[in-house]
Parts: structure tokens; sequence; C-alpha cells
């Protein structure tokens, strides 16, 4: 294969990864939302932690369609054959993120139909269903999932459908992996400690404070505890690797622990993440004053995320394995756009860092203030 | 045992995707037009410094924020419809199609969620010309998703740019610049956020009605309206004109969609337009020689200069493009539909066994497989089509919404008119019958603008890509009950969230612009 091609296949995984990254990194909306109830006892607290996050939410949101749309263009049989096959595991994400979009704004206007309290709850079901199904769904890279391709298909005049489920439970048997279930479950604690630093930085107040930081130890020892449960499994696992020769799929025995051997960056970025991350929860428990944790522990995410991705799809590995029919899994190589295509959207991607200059330069611009009681009460917009 | 698709999913799929787009289209328009009117707005108050502005401007950006959020919502399950329920039109164009909605994020949707915070929240926190930026911001990169998303659709009625690869089973980009940039994609754009500004301006202009028939916030309103019109008046006379060009466009591209839209059957030179026309219901089939319409107004020779630019051109009518015979622009002779179906089956056939050829090594057979697939290719789609009377799309449906979307076109012309003179020479706030046509408009510029949406995407069946890929071959092999379900789900949320919306609307309505 062309060498150029393979490069910007590389290159292209390395953009998802990094979406992937920054995708699990803004879910600290949905975990600072799935603590509503809990760490919030009156309204004006509630009002403050749903303005709080509700500053952000369009970024998550939009970093996930964009994820969406990235995937589409660069791995589109991945798009077609996730997307329509695990339809289910899918639909419901869908549903909780539309839940939300409306909540922030629906809330606490006069005539809302439900009420504030169903839009609030709205937005905990998105907070916990959102992080626990994303999750679940990253682990199938590691542990497969039931489906079946052939391009053959096409020309089947009467069922030219190259992808299919091979069950009728259309994605949901991921849940019935019990280490899809761990790292949805990491993935939703991960998001409720983000959240809380997050709170931590964003919001001045002498009652909640002491809250945010009482909430953060049990949240991030359950999140240490299936997050080292999944990591240790993947690393002892057999893997699914593509032999380079023939293209065909194959076991191997600690391929992911190989992955990391043999891509010594990627173990190095990994390491950092998880040492910027614990640094963050870390320093924010034991340091009463310490209130830039989430920059810590986010960046530390977006490492994590960035090598667990790299980790599964670099290094002759099969990101999307098929437990149905082994070759059947997708490859960075048998699922991309053409070169063309790949090349064309890679020079879109130098916009990139434009794009990240404007979004950093807006959230300092509006963040410099934090939020508090009196904010709530002034006059202007609010949710 | 043969598998063969459940005509339901598809049936089922297609209510699922269009229940969706038409719930899309209600929000996106309004986005897209008070995004403008408010960005003028407070572009006076940055100019003039008068409160009286910024008040006018935060009072319409309150509606805006209502409205917002459902779009998005509605516009995250469109694109992933794409992949759960349109899976084999995801591989099969993805390659091409998949690019513009990449770059829809990157670019448009980024610059909006990242704006309209500063302006919601922005007021007292960064300076007067960094607010009205991020105003104009959000409202450009709505305008700049929308043409992502156009050209992404432009490409459904009209693919250019790529080419089939055997081996990977799709089609494969060739030309970024000519999907990015073809006519059809502009003139889609062109029209399309235009009537989003035409719908925003009868939004402003009805809502403002209601205030002074309530004789509250005189100024505010008259405020309001003068500028509602303006952009109203100036956008429905653009739209009249990129909506001649669309008719052009889809003549040279889409000619069955043409004759659906007109319920033209049988081609001629000097080809009139139905002017008013109630189709015949007893007509069932392109050749049974009834005649299409109970009653109709044609307007002569005007259907051949829409579709022709000449009043003598030659316009195909359904029946012609079934049978062909007819000679086409390039000079050849059209092909009736049978034999673009027998070549599509060639092409299917050819392509089934070019890849077995390959799996078995011989290139030889491989090669001369290879040569019929690529003389065939261009029907490759037909192939799929059973019966002829398949390539028809929905006569009544297309038809009758062609009329509806022009005639309120000519309405709004009209309407704008009159609201600026009345608004300039007479005394608008007393006029109370003005008032009531002003609020009584708001649904029909919704009404336009869903009956654009239908004669553009009825009109292209039974094709998702124009005589590339139907429908029947597009879609993710599910079982119609989880089809079904999702789609009474999405009904009920998008319902719930719709009547949530118009009731917080008009709550906030009535608080008006001094709360």
């Amino acid at each position: 294969m062309n060498t150029t091609y393979i490069l910007l296949q590389q290159y292209w995984w390395f953009i998802i990864s990094l979406l992937g990254g920054l995708l699990v990194f803004l879910l600290f909306v949905q975990g600072g939302n799935s603590l509503l109830f809990s760490v919030a006892r009156t309204d004006e607290q509630r009002k403050m932690l749903v303005n709080s996050t509700g500053r952000k939410w369009e970024f998550t949101f939009t970093t996930l369609v964009t994820f969406g749309g990235a995937f589409f263009a660069s791995f589109p049989l991945f798009y077609s054959t996730s997307f329509g096959g695990a339809y289910w595991l899918w639909m419901i994400i869908l549903f909780t993120f539309i839940l939300q979009a409306v909540s922030y704004e629906f809330q606490s206007k006069a005539g809302n139909l439900l009420g504030k309290k169903t839009y609030q709850t709205f937005l905990v079901i998105n907070g916990v269903v959102g992080p626990v199904l994303l999750g679940g769904a990253v682990a199938t890279f590691f542990t497969g999932s039931n489906f079946y391709i052939n391009k053959d298909n096409i020309t089947d005049q009467l069922m030219p459908v190259i992808s299919s489920w091979v069950n009728g439970s259309n994605g949901l048997d991921a849940l019935l992996n019990i280490w899809n279930v761990i790292l949805g479950l990491a993935v939703f604690f991960l998001a409720r400690v983000l959240g809380l630093l997050y709170f931590t930085n964003n919001i001045d107040d002498d009652e909640l404070q002491p809250r945010f930081r009482k909430a953060l130890l049990p949240n991030a020892v359950l999140f240490l505890i299936f997050f080292l449960a999944f990591v240790v499994r993947c690393l002892l696992a057999d893997g699914f690797a593509v032999n380079p020769q023939t293209r065909q799929i194959v076991m191997e025995h600690y391929k992911y622990l190989n992955n990391f051997i043999e891509m010594p960056v990627v173990l190095v970025l990994f390491l950092v993440g998880v040492v910027l991350v614990l640094l963050g929860i870390g320093k924010t428990i034991f340091k009463s004053r310490f209130k830039n944790g989430i920059w810590f522990a986010g960046s530390g995410t977006v490492l994590t995320v960035l090598s667990l991705f790299l980790c599964a799809g670099l290094n002759n590995t099969a990101y999307y394995p098929s437990t149905a029919d082994l070759q059947s899994s997708l490859t960075i190589g048998n699922s991309c756009s053409s070169l063309f295509t790949l090349k064309t959207m890679a020079f879109v991607t130098i916009l990139i860092p434009f794009v990240v200059a404007y979004i950093f330069y807006a959230w300092r611009a509006l963040d410099k203030k934090k939020i508090d009681s009196k904010e709530m009460e002034e006059e202007g917009h609010s949710y | 045992m043969l598998e063969s698709i459940d005509p339901s999913l598809i049936d089922w799929s297609r209510a699922q995707f269009a229940l969706t787009a038409m719930y899309h289209w209600l929000f996106v328009p309004l986005t897209l037009g008070l995004a403008l009117i408010m960005a003028i707005m407070e572009t006076l108050y940055y100019k003039t410094g008068k409160e009286f502005w910024k008040k006018t401007a935060k009072f319409w950006m309150k509606l805006f924020g209502i409205n917002f959020a459902i779009g998005i919502a509605t516009g995250i399950i469109l694109e992933f419809e794409f992949g759960t329920n349109w899976s084999n039109y995801s591989w099969f164009v993805g390659d091409i199609f998949g690019a513009p909605l990449a770059i829809e994020g990157i670019l448009a949707f980024f610059m909006e969620s990242t704006f309209i915070a500063v302006m919601f929240f922005g007021w007292n926190k960064v300076g007067k010309g960094f607010h009205l930026a991020s105003t104009w911001l959000t409202g450009i990169g709505a305008t700049f998703s929308a043409w992502w998303i156009l050209v992404a659709n432009a490409w459904m009625q009209n693919p250019i740019g790529m080419e089939f690869n055997p081996d990977t089973v799709r089609n494969e980009m060739m030309d970024f610049f000519a999907v990015a940039f073809s006519p059809v994609a502009l003139s889609k754009f062109l029209h399309s956020v235009l009537s989003g500004w035409i719908l925003g301006a009868i939004l402003v202009v009805g809502i403002s009605a209601w205030f002074l028939l309530k004789k509250r916030d005189r100024e505010f309103a008259i405020a309001s309206m003068k500028i509602g019109a303006i952009v109203g008046l100036v956008s429905s006379l653009l739209v009249a004109w990129t909506g001649d060009s669309s008719a052009y466009l889809v003549a040279q591209t889409q000619p069955m969609k043409l004759a659906a839209m007109e319920g033209y059957y049988n081609g001629q030179q000097g080809a009139p337009l139905e002017a008013v026309g109630f189709l015949n219901p007893d007509k069932k089939s392109y050749n049974d020689n009834i005649y299409p319409f109970i009653v109709d107004i044609k307007m002569p020779r005007l259907l051949s200069f829409l579709a022709t630019r000449n009043l003598n051109g030659y316009v195909p009518g359904i029946k012609n493009i079934i049978d062909g015979g007819y000679k086409l622009k390039d000079g050849t002779i059209a092909l009736p539909a049978s034999d673009k179906i027998a070549m599509g089956k060639t092409a299917i056939s050819a392509l089934s066994a070019y890849r077995a050829a390959m799996k078995a090594g011989n290139r030889n057979d491989a090669m001369f497989c290879r040569e019929i697939l690529k003389s065939n290719i261009q029907y490759l789609g037909y192939g799929y089509i059973k019966d002829v009377n398949d390539l028809i799309p929905n006569v009544p449906l297309t038809f009758y919404a062609f009329r509806i979307m022009v005639i309120l076109g000519g309405y709004f012309i009209l309407f704008f008119a009159v609201v600026l003179f009345m608004a300039y020479k007479k005394n608008l706030a007393e006029m109370k019958w003005m008032h009531w046509v002003a609020m009584l408009t708001i649904p029909l510029g919704y009404i336009a603008g869903q009956a654009g949406w239908v004669v553009a995407e009825v009109g292209r069946q039974p094709w998702a890509i124009q005589d590339m890929l139907p429908i029947s071959a597009s879609i993710s092999k599910l079982d119609v009950g989880s089809v079904q379900t999702t789609f009474f789900i999405f009904l009920l949320l998008f319902t719930v969230m719709l009547i949530a919306e118009i009731r917080i609307m008009l709550r906030e309505i009535k608080k008006g612009p001094e709360a």
C-alpha cells in the first residue's frame, strides 16, 4: 500500500483519537449534571451547577457531533457498521442527548410543560446514561462486537446490505459483556470526578466548595478501581491483530501490552495522562485552596483516552473487532476513506488550531469571573 | 432461503428520517433568520449607544435561545441517522458524503457554539465590540453550517466529482471543489438560507403586530417590524430569483422531479406551466392516457422557458422519461427506463463476476468484467429498481407542495411590501386588520419551508442519490419493530419539545422587551 495512504490513515486515526479524548474530557458536563441532586441541596445551588455546566454543554455536544462527522468522513465503514448495527446502543445515547439539549434552556422557563424537576432529571439521566454507554461503546474496541460484513452483498439485488448485526439485540448485547460495563462505569466515575473538579474551579460558593471536595474522594476511588480493572484486563488479554502481509485478522497474546511496548511514545502518553489525572485529583483533595485540578485531570484524560485509542487502532491492530466473524473486523486500513478524501480532509484539519484558539479565547473571557450566587440573582441570561 | 428487504422497513426508515428532517426544519430556519435580524439590531445599539436597541436585540435573542437548542438536538439525530438507518448508503458514498459533514462540525458548529455562549453570557464580561462580533459570528457559524449540509444534500440531488471503485464497492471522491462548490449546492444554499431569513422576518413582524394589537411597547414593535419587513422583502425577492434558478437546475439534473412538480406527463416543445390545477385521482399510470387534471389553468410556454431558457424548448414529461426516445441536450437519444434497468442489472452482474474473478486470482476474466461494468456503471443503481413505475415520485405530493411553496412565496413579497408601506406611510400601529394578517402569516412561513423540502426530497424518490443509489439499496438491515419503536419515541420527544417550546415562547413574548 502507498506510504502516503498509510500515513494518512494513521493521521486520521490520531485525529479521531484526539476527538475521542476531548469528548471524554468534556463529559465533565454530564458528570457534573449527574451530581445535581446529590451535591446541591437547594434550588439556588442547583441553579449554580446548571449554569456552570450550561456554559460548556454545547462544546460537549459539538464535539460529539464532530466526532461522528470525522469518523464518517475518515472511516465510513465504521460509521455504517457500528451505527447501523449497534442501532439501539447509539439510539439510547442519542435520546439522552436530545433530552439534555433542551433541558438547559427550558428548565427554569415558565410554561415549560414538564416542570423544572423533570428537566433537571433529564440532565441527570443524560449525565448517567451518556458516559456509561459511550464508555461501553469504546470498550468494544478492545472486546469486540457481533457483526458481519460482506461487501459482495451489494450485488445481491434482494438484500444488498453489506454490514449486519448477527443477533437481534442491535448492539444491546455489548452490555452483557462485563468488561464493557466496567469501562462504562470507569468513564462514568471519571466524568463525575471531572465534573467536581470543574465545579471547584468554576463556582465560587462557600457552602458548595467543601461538598465538591468531599464527593471527590469516593468517585475517584470508584473510577480508579474500574479503570485499573479494565486496563489490567486489556494488557493481559488476547488482542485482535492484523497480519501485515496477508491482512488476515488473528488473535495475539498480550496484543495491547505489546502495542504499548512497541509504541513507547503511546505508552509515555498513557502514563503521563494517568499521572496528570491522579495529580489533579490528589492536589484538589489534599490542598484545600487548589482549584486548578480540572486542567491537570482534563489534559490527563485527553492524553489517556488518546493513547488508549492509538493502542486500539495502530500497530497492525483491528480497532473494531468482530467476535462473530474475525475477518469482518475493521482496521484503519480496510475501513478508511480513499487516499484523495483523506488527503483533502487533512488540509481541512490545518484550521483546527485556529478553532482551538478562538474557543480558548472565548472560554477565558467568560470564565474570568466565577459563578456565584450574586450573579444568579442579577438580571441577564441564565438557565 | 433467499433473504429480501422488507418493504415496510424502507417505509419506516424513510418515515423516521422525514420526521426528523421536518422537525429540524421547523427550528433551523428561525435560527438563521433571527440571527441576522438580532445582529442588525445589536449593530444599531453598537452604533448609536441607545439602550432601546440593546433591549430590542435581547428580546429577540431570548426567542432565538429557546428555539436554538431543539435545532441542535434534531440536527445531531439527522447526522447519526445516516449511519443508523442508512448504513449501506453511508458506505456506498461515505467517501464523498462524510466530508461536508465533518467540515460542518469542525468549522461551523464550533464557531456557533463558542460564540453563542459569549452572546448570551458575555454582556457584562466582554467589550461591546467583542459582543457584537460574537452575535454576528453565531449567525455566520449557523450559515456556514447550512452551507456544508446543503453541499451534502445538493450532492444527493446531483452527484458529481466521484468515480465508482469496484474493489472497495463504493463511490470515491475525485474532485472536492466540484462537490463543495457545485452550482446546485450554491443554488440550494441561497434558496434555503433566504427562506430562513424570510421565516425570521415573518416571525418578527407577526410578533410585533401582536404588541401593536395589545397596544404595548409600540416603539419597540414598530422598529422591529421595519427591520423585519426590510429583511423579509429583500429576502423574498431574492428567493424568487433563486427559486427560478433552482427550477432551471432541477430541469437539467432531475427532469423527473420537474415533471412531477408540474404533473406533466407528455413532453412537448413550448411546454406550458401549470398556474393552477387539480389532479385527476383517476390517473393511475403514466401511460393510461387519462388527462392528469380535473381542471387546470396553464401559462403557455413558460415551463419551456423555466426549464430551457427558451420559449420553444423541449421539456420531457414523465411518460417520455420512462419511454425514452427524445433528444437530450448533448444530442444523444434518451434511453427507455427499461433499458437502463437492464443495463443496471448487467452492471451488478459484472461487478459480482469481477469480484469473484479477483478473488480467484483470474486477472484476465476480472479485467473483462471490469470493462463491462465500466460501460454500464452509469446505470448501476437502476439494477435495484424492480419496475419502471417505481421510478416516478409521488406526483400529487410533489405537485401540490410545489404550488403551496410558490404561491406563498409570491404572497410573502406582497405582504412585506404592504407592511413596509404601512409602516412608513400610514399609521400601522392602529391598523388592526394588518396586525391580524401579520400574525396569521406566521404559520404560513413554516408551511412554505416544509413544502419546499417536500418538493426537494419527495421529488427525488425513489433515489437516495439521484440515478445512483435507490433508497431500497441504501438502508440498514434492521427489524421493522426497532425502527417503528424509535420512530414513535422520536415523534413523542419532538412533539413534547415543540409544545414546550411554543408555550415558553408565548410566555416570554407576553413578558415583552422590558422584562
